[in-house]
């Protein structure tokens, strides 16, 4: 029997944006164990929610994650709307949800840039962030604001988008996919990619069902969950299906993750053709008393706020699950089996996002 | 996928040039919406403290005796709650970002609004004018 070895692997590792650390086990090169570690980057901003009017905390809420920052705004201001019940006026839930896709958009190209980087394909990689670069010009042009938009409040939204400024969007779109598609074409049929990726962290679709994985890494496996399903903000009314795979390896993670941002600028398209007129927000009256769990589904996966209020103007407990956390049990179970230079690459398929899970 | 699937994009960067830019030389992409930094105007603050108690970070102090206004550069995340809520206009979203620092700076500025004095007799649509 080789002699077993313990490899650290991260906090900081060229392949990680964020801090994990994982022990790895080795036999010679081979994973047979591995045991993970997060807590760098604590900064308490559940706790924050006692200090802050339940109105500001969307600011943080927002700042939780600087990737899906959209969606944390999105998912605080609905548990505070469902709360106080407050009814969103329509143009508000379809602005939602244009930001809302234009977020999983640029989230995914990072990803795929990241990923292309991490299996050593360079050129992919800047080729992603060349094309996420156009998303967020139109974040900025629409919100203010590159990756922190800052335009969900309690209530609706802050600012609007013009008419023009939507046709612009729209006669974007098709050149845009385009040119998605062509990079999509890459990491689907390229083979190099696919030797790289196929049948590395294979994960079958009843262990991801059983370790409870959420977003695209379940996906991977056969398990059609999707928040959008359920149809909040717009997408009850644009009309919404889930994008899955089956092999539940690597490569299939990024097939998901691949294909969902086809589907995104497909929503996008039609939620611009369907947005009505009408108000922005309601004013918000009174203070929150009662809890409510706000699910949202991130590039990531599903995030849960948990908020409770006393009928202050502070809540008095937010608790917020990210999909990250719930992705890292699968992490364990992915790895063992891998050799050591395939670790970074199993590692980034789950889009570890660590700022959000330590919140 | 064919063969040379990626020429098409090398021969399009060999055209194109870098999708970079020089960035200190060349001045960051910027919106009319870009949150960039607050600027304050000291000579239309009423002292209200409206912003003060909007700010979700904390980064505005306001000292009514002392008629002192104060930010926080660094604690401010420019989330343009306080510009939405000041009822005077008196603070802006400017469009450019402020260069980076290395030490700790707190802004400070002497407001030197003057409340003006009251006519005898105002003509109404004057007095509503003030007010807004």
């Amino acid at each position: 029997m080789p002699k077993r070895i313990v490899v650290p692997f991260g906090p900081q590792h060229p392949v990680l944006p964020e801090p994990i650390h994982l022990d790895l086990v080795l036999e010679d090169e081979l994973v047979v164990d591995v045991v993970p570690s997060i807590g760098y980057i604590h900064r308490g901003l559940e706790q924050l929610v006692q200090k802050r009017e339940f109105t500001e905390y969307v600011y943080v809420a927002e700042r939780i994650c600087g990737i899906c920052s959209f969606m944390h705004a999105v998912g605080y201001s609905q548990g505070v709307e469902h709360i106080m019940g407050l009814e969103v006026p329509d143009r508000a839930r379809y602005l939602r949800t244009i930001w809302s896709e234009c977020s999983r958009l640029h989230s995914h190209l990072l990803w795929l840039g990241l990923f292309a980087d991490g299996m050593g394909f360079e050129n992919l990689f800047m080729r992603s962030w060349q094309l996420r670069e156009s998303v967020l010009d139109t974040l900025e042009d629409t919100t203010g604001g590159r990756v922190i938009q800052g335009t969900c409040k309690v209530g609706g939204v802050r600012r609007d988008i013009g008419q023009e400024k939507l046709d612009e969007m729209h006669r974007a779109l098709d050149p845009f996919e385009e040119q998605c598609r062509d990079l999509g074409d890459v990491f689907l049929n390229d083979d190099t990619v696919k030797y790289r990726l196929k049948g590395l962290g294979v994960i079958s679709k009843d262990e991801a069902y059983a370790l409870g994985a959420t977003g695209p890494t379940a996906r991977g496996s056969g398990v059609a969950m999707d928040h959008r399903e359920t149809g909040y903000a717009a997408y009850g009314d644009i009309g919404f299906k889930p994008v899955v795979e089956t092999a539940g390896d690597c490569y299939a993670r990024c097939a998901v993750r691949v294909k969902e941002v086809y589907a995104s600028i497909d929503q996008i398209r039609r939620a611009i053709d369907q947005i009505p007129e009408g108000p922005l927000d309601v004013k918000v009256k009174g203070t929150p008393n009662g809890e409510y769990f706000s699910r949202v589904e991130q590039p990531r996966g599903e995030v849960i706020h948990y908020l409770r209020g006393d009928g202050t103007k502070h809540l008095s407990r937010a608790r917020i699950r990210t999909p990250t956390l719930a992705n890292i049990p699968m992490l364990v179970k992915m790895l063992p089996g891998a050799q050591l230079a395939d670790v970074p690459v199993v590692v980034l398929s789950i889009d570890p996002c660590i700022s959000c899970t330590e919140r | 996928m064919g063969f040379f699937a990626m020429t098409k994009t090398v021969l399009r960067n060999l055209a194109e040039g870098p999708a970079t830019r020089q960035y200190p030389l060349v001045p960051a992409r910027t919106s009319a919406l870009t949150r960039g930094h607050i600027a304050f105007d000291p000579a239309t603050c009423r002292s209200c403290g409206l912003c003060s108690r909007r700010c979700p970070c904390e980064a505005i102090r306001l000292d009514k005796e002392e008629k002192v206004w104060e930010i926080n550069r660094m604690r401010c995340i420019a989330c343009s709650d306080c510009v939405e809520g000041c009822p005077f206009g008196s603070i802006t979203m400017e469009r450019d970002y402020l260069p980076p620092v290395v030490e700790l700076v707190v802004e400070r500025h002497t407001i030197t609004y003057v409340k003006p004095e009251k006519p005898e007799k105002k003509p109404k649509e004057e007095s509503a004018g003030e007010s807004a």
